[in-house]
């Protein structure tokens, strides 16, 4: 069954694209990650133009999002005045990732850019997760207690606020330059950053996992609603066709992931996340260092007016 | 008997403008065709006639030559080369107009059935259709091929040698089918006849892509109302995100 979007002037198979959605849906409701960073990849290999990609990929994760929060609402495993904090610092750095993204632009070469932040970033967060989670489940399989969180510099910091759902007691300021840094690569990206986000939570700032990615998802719903409204209006590449058959598929899988999330260990679910991560990131890394087979790339500016 | 044929193969041409002019009566299936959000592609049935106040010439044989092209659109073509290790667009050449969208279909094989000087003349065959001026790079040919190959491989280009039927040398009929990947625009129809490889008659019609209802007014609200737009858009991912989770609940209840 074939849909025909109106922005991407392309013709998609349904079913492939509920599919698509379902997945990345699972995938945000299980580890509060938004999935831009495997949507976006998705899309372009089924033909859409990257430009709509990117703006309607935003458009579904606002959808699974707002889903996931409620389901973690309920179980009360969102810091909201954390997600706040975190927000405030988020809308500053994707402006400023804006900025530096057209910046880039100009330059020329973005797309590879882009793709190196990818490999680069999701191959260090992957490999770090993955030794320190499969030490952490080595651990408690060998019946120890998990050391205690060393907070260390952050603890000295000044501004210091409670963040009673987190059962942390520490300075706004970290939370604030981990909101910003996010967002800057979140714009550079397109994506909704919840993979850098959820171990700079965890690592940086200590947060308790189940905390992690309800709070995560919380502050997603606003970074990525605020970019396809900044696509709608600027580029004009939110395809409201592809975004409600992604978003269909996204929102079950969303409720699904939520379920199966409270069912793992938070152990499992970090190294599953953390071999998806670099999963992705081979993936990326051999597209640039293999040869192509068409070494020649077609690029045009939307369709003639 | 060669000599009166010689004769009268000569006087033909002599007066082929006034007299024994040959023309194209040209119909299309459809002169219009609807995007909307089911569709699949499309098949235009292209036929025809030819009129002429003469008997038919004997030889050499008519032939016939069918374009339908897309909207023209200018394209930039990256090659990659590998720089440090890894992939990246190198060399680009812009290709000033490329149609989205081209099938020639001929009634015989290519080299019967035109020129290469008609061709020039007339842009038939599809390294023609492409307008490139790119003299940035020294083989901007390669690009130009490189088009023409990609979109080849992805049936944007197609060319259908012998698929246009002729019956007695009057009227002839051929199929084309419209890929389900089809930009908006007025889609150019064209009907070459010639005879010993020259064009000796042509006309062309236009076929209007468009989309209709829903994409319509999707497609014009993106555009005249891009914050609506993108509110409407939001709205709806809200909304379903919220329908979602309301619904999963109602049912575990």
């Amino acid at each position: 069954m074939q849909l025909y979007l109106p922005i991407a002037e392309v013709s998609v198979n349904l079913i492939l694209l509920l599919g698509v959605g379902t997945m990345v849906g699972i995938l945000s409701g299980m580890f509060g990650v938004g999935g831009g960073f495997l949507i976006t990849p998705l899309l372009f290999f089924m033909g859409i133009p990257p430009a709509v990609a990117v703006a309607t990929g935003a458009n579904q994760i606002v959808a699974s999002s707002v889903s996931a929060v409620l389901a973690h609402l309920r179980r009360r495993t969102v810091d909201i005045r954390m997600g706040t904090v975190l927000l405030a610092g988020g809308l500053v750095g994707s402006a400023l990732g804006v900025w530096l993204f057209n910046w880039l632009k100009a330059l020329g070469q973005v797309e590879l850019l882009v793709q190196l932040c990818y490999v680069v970033f999701l191959g260090v967060i992957g490999a770090l997760m993955l030794v320190e989670s499969v030490r952490a489940l080595l651990n408690a399989n060998k019946g120890r207690t998990p050391k205690r969180r060393n907070h260390g510099w952050v603890h000295g910091l000044p501004f210091k606020m409670r963040f009673r759902a987190s059962g942390l007691y520490i300075s706004a300021l970290p939370p604030l330059l981990v909101g910003a840094a996010v967002g800057v690569l979140a714009a550079i990206m397109g994506v909704g950053g919840g993979f850098i986000m959820v171990p700079a939570m965890i690592y940086l700032l200590g947060m308790p996992t189940k905390v992690v990615v309800g709070t995560s998802l919380f502050q997603i719903i606003f970074v990525t609603a605020f970019t396809t409204l900044l696509h709608a209006v600027t580029t004009q590449t939110v395809d409201i066709f592809l975004a409600l058959a992604l978003i269909m598929g996204g929102v079950v899988g969303a409720q699904l992931g939520a379920i199966l999330g409270a069912r793992l260990r938070a152990e499992q679910l970090r190294i599953l996340l953390a071999l998806l991560v670099v999963g992705v990131c081979i993936k990326l890394a051999l597209e640039l260092v293999l040869t192509p087979e068409e070494l020649y790339v077609i690029s045009f500016e939307g369709a003639p007016t | 008997m060669i000599r009166t044929l010689v004769t009268f193969a000569l006087g033909m041409a002599l007066a082929l403008p006034a007299s024994a002019r040959e023309e194209v009566v040209l119909g299309l299936s459809q002169d219009e065709v609807s995007i909307s959000a089911d569709f699949d592609g499309s098949e235009i049935l292209v036929y025809g006639a030819v009129k002429r106040e003469t008997p038919i010439p004997v030889d050499p044989p008519l032939e016939v030559l069918v374009t339908v092209a897309g909207p023209f659109v200018p394209l930039t073509v990256y090659r990659k080369e590998r720089k440090l290790g890894i992939w990246v667009n190198a060399d680009a050449v812009e290709v000033d107009a490329a149609p989205s969208f081209y099938a020639v279909a001929t009634s015989g094989p290519w080299e019967d059935v035109i020129s290469h000087v008609e061709d020039l003349r007339h842009s038939v065959s599809i390294p023609r259709a492409i307008r490139s001026v790119g003299a940035q790079v020294e083989e901007a040919q390669t690009f130009s091929d490189a088009v023409i190959r990609i979109r080849e491989t992805s049936g944007l280009y197609r060319l259908l040698q012998g698929e246009v039927n002729i019956r007695e040398e009057t009227l002839f009929s051929t199929r084309v089918r419209l890929p389900a990947n089809l930009i908006e625009g007025a889609y150019v129809t064209r009907i070459f006849l010639t005879r010993d490889g020259s064009v000796i008659g042509q006309t062309e019609a236009v076929i209007d892509v468009r989309k209709v209802g829903l994409e319509r007014w999707l497609f014009n609200l993106s555009k005249d109302q891009p914050l609506l737009y993108g509110l409407l858009s939001l709205s709806l991912a809200i909304f379903a995100g919220w329908g979602a989770s309301a619904a999963f609940r109602a049912i575990r209840n």
